[in-house]
């Protein structure tokens, strides 16, 4: 059971038809696998098949090819059992907009009893930072409060895999690191998290590894320090030399910038030295300039 | 261990019906519609149908029945894919809750409704319109599974119904004509027996003009059974067309019934 794998993903595809642009791949050949006890993150543009693919891995979308394990079962075979395995799995959809006329306590103790071993709510409430909140009505919380909320909704049954959709989408900067805290805090306690994003700092931030994905197919998948060869990339170096701005690529800058200095005599007119961000790099990838 | 399926039911039961009383418009909805309602035909119509039979007290049985559709089959039609729209559905999908919790939940949010506002009407009824209420205790026995088996009969088949609106928005344009024209059918707003015979044998294949005669078995006397189309209550045809909607609509449900919308 050790070193099982939390999810393991081969060949996956979807295809979705549509009346006006004809068939088209959301998910084209996806491959990946997922550790228990580790972040990974799936990042990608808008559109480039993330949801679709946890979906399929949550078990709310069949597929149209390749084979899916989460927690050893095929989400789309559960057949009687499903309960089971679903008991063992915490969900944190996109955007929702449920249970407004409900307080916090309420609807947390109230989800407690879905699971055969649940967490403690008001240790639950505490944790996900909502301690204040917990006798709020749920149609007055924020934006950042109420996916908070979601994520409390989606770690009460103490689950060994949980799937987070873009938790942080409209967070402001202090509650996305509060939030991402709660995330670690989980992960520290054994949580496999599988996690979308379209925020490369949010990836960076979590993750142990990344997949980046676009049109569907999986470009990279690498720890966030070495994505897109990152770690060994090559410098870049520019200056100003008779008028024109000169550029070269370099792996040795130190010994370039010694040459430069020894041609210039001294400092070198507007000298830059630019190792690419992951930003970059990301950008890059997923084919934008 | 699970949690039983039909404990949760009942959890869910009173958490529908804390969020419903907390909806103050669809409270105020479900229980001074009907009122209103006997108020405006109680005042237009006046005078008897037969010695010691009002039209208010005609009337009152086919509220209570309508109530029922209104209430379960109604509400539920509407509400299931307003619930899709919000997500609520698709959050439980991703729990252990088995299908059966989510509709136990229901029909006790439905029969709890149905039980206040019954009593609601029965209250007003006989405060201001000299309503009966029934003499005997066989009577109020009747009452009770009509009341217990419409509910039930009611939820299921608004499930099953839910899964025809596309979303939250177009269901009350899909489910309310229905409604309406089975109400003007079933003997609710006049008296059954007054409307052509294709109504009445078309009405007789659905549930609430047998509802609606369920409940004049209550509220009318004995002596008024002679002037229904079968010159008798028909209690036992009552139950059996009951009975008969509520498995269909139970495989119905359990086979149209979406979390999502697609």
């Amino acid at each position: 059971m050790a070193n099982e794998l939390a999810i393991s993903v081969s060949g996956l595809r979807k295809t979705y038809t549509s009346k006006a642009n004809g068939p088209k791949d959301a998910v084209a050949g996806i491959d990946l696998e997922v550790s228990r006890g580790e972040i990974f993150a799936i990042l990608g543009p808008n559109g480039a098949g993330k949801t679709t693919t946890v979906e399929i891995l949550e078990g709310y979308r069949d597929r149209d090819g390749g084979e899916v394990k989460v927690l050893g079962q095929d989400p789309a075979k559960l057949g009687r059992d499903s309960w089971a395995w679903r008991n063992r799995i915490g969900i944190v959809l996109q955007s929702t907009n449920d249970a407004q006329d409900l307080s916090v306590s309420e609807i947390v103790k109230h989800f407690a009893n879905y699971y055969s071993n649940p967490r403690d709510p008001e240790s639950v409430i505490r944790d996900v930072g909502l301690d204040e909140k917990k006798n709020a009505r749920i149609d007055t919380l924020s934006g950042g409060q109420r996916r908070r909320l979601d994520v409390a909704l989606g770690i009460i049954g103490n689950p060994e895999i949980l799937f987070l959709d873009e938790p942080t989408t409209g967070f402001d900067p202090e509650a996305r690191r509060a939030f991402w805290d709660l995330i670690r805090n989980l992960r520290d306690e054994g949580t496999t998290i599988l996690l979308t994003t379209h925020y490369l700092d949010e990836a960076e931030a979590l993750a142990d590894r990344v997949a980046v994905i676009v049109n569907g197919k999986i470009v990279e998948i690498s720890t966030p320090e070495n994505l897109g060869g990152r770690n060994t990339a090559k410098a870049r170096i520019s200056w100003l030399e008779n008028g024109q701005r000169q550029e070269i690529e370099s792996d040795f800058p130190a010994a370039e910038v010694t040459k430069l200095v020894a041609k210039f005599g001294g400092e070198v007119p507007e000298l830059t030295l630019i190792r690419p961000s992951l930003e970059d790099i990301y950008l890059k990838m997923i084919g934008q300039p | 261990m699970r949690p039983g399926i039909i404990k949760v039911g009942f959890l869910r039961g009173g958490l529908e019906i804390k969020q419903f009383m907390r909806q103050r418009e669809s409270v105020v909805f479900i229980l001074l519609f009907p009122i209103m309602l006997l108020f405006i035909f109680g005042s237009v119509f006046k005078g008897d149908l037969a010695p010691g039979v009002t039209f208010s007290q005609y009337f009152v049985a086919g509220m209570i029945a309508s109530g029922l559709v209104n209430t379960g089959f109604q509400q539920l039609a509407i509400m299931i894919p307003i619930e899709r729209d919000f997500g609520t559905l698709k959050r439980l999908r991703g729990t252990p809750v088995s299908p059966i919790s989510y509709f136990i939940g229901k029909a006790i949010l439905v029969f709890v409704a149905m039980v206040v506002q019954v009593g609601a009407l029965m209250g007003f009824g006989a405060a201001l319109f000299g309503l009966d209420l029934p003499s005997t205790a066989e009577r109020w026995l009747r009452f009770g599974w009509l009341i217990l088996l419409g509910s039930i009969c009611a939820t299921i088949l608004g499930i099953a119904f839910s899964a025809v609106p596309k979303n939250g928005r177009g269901a009350s344009a899909v489910v309310s004509p229905i409604v309406i024209i089975l109400q003007f059918f079933s003997g609710v707003f006049f008296v059954f027996t007054t409307l052509p015979q294709w109504m009445q044998q078309f009405a007789a294949l659905f549930p609430l003009k047998w509802l609606t005669q369920g409940m004049r078995s209550v509220f009318l006397p004995e002596s008024f059974a002679a002037e229904e189309v079968a010159k008798s209550w028909e209690i036992p045809q009552i139950a059996i067309v009951l009975l008969i909607w509520t498995v269909v609509g139970t495989l119905l449900a359990l086979r149209t019934f979406r979390w999502s919308d697609k």
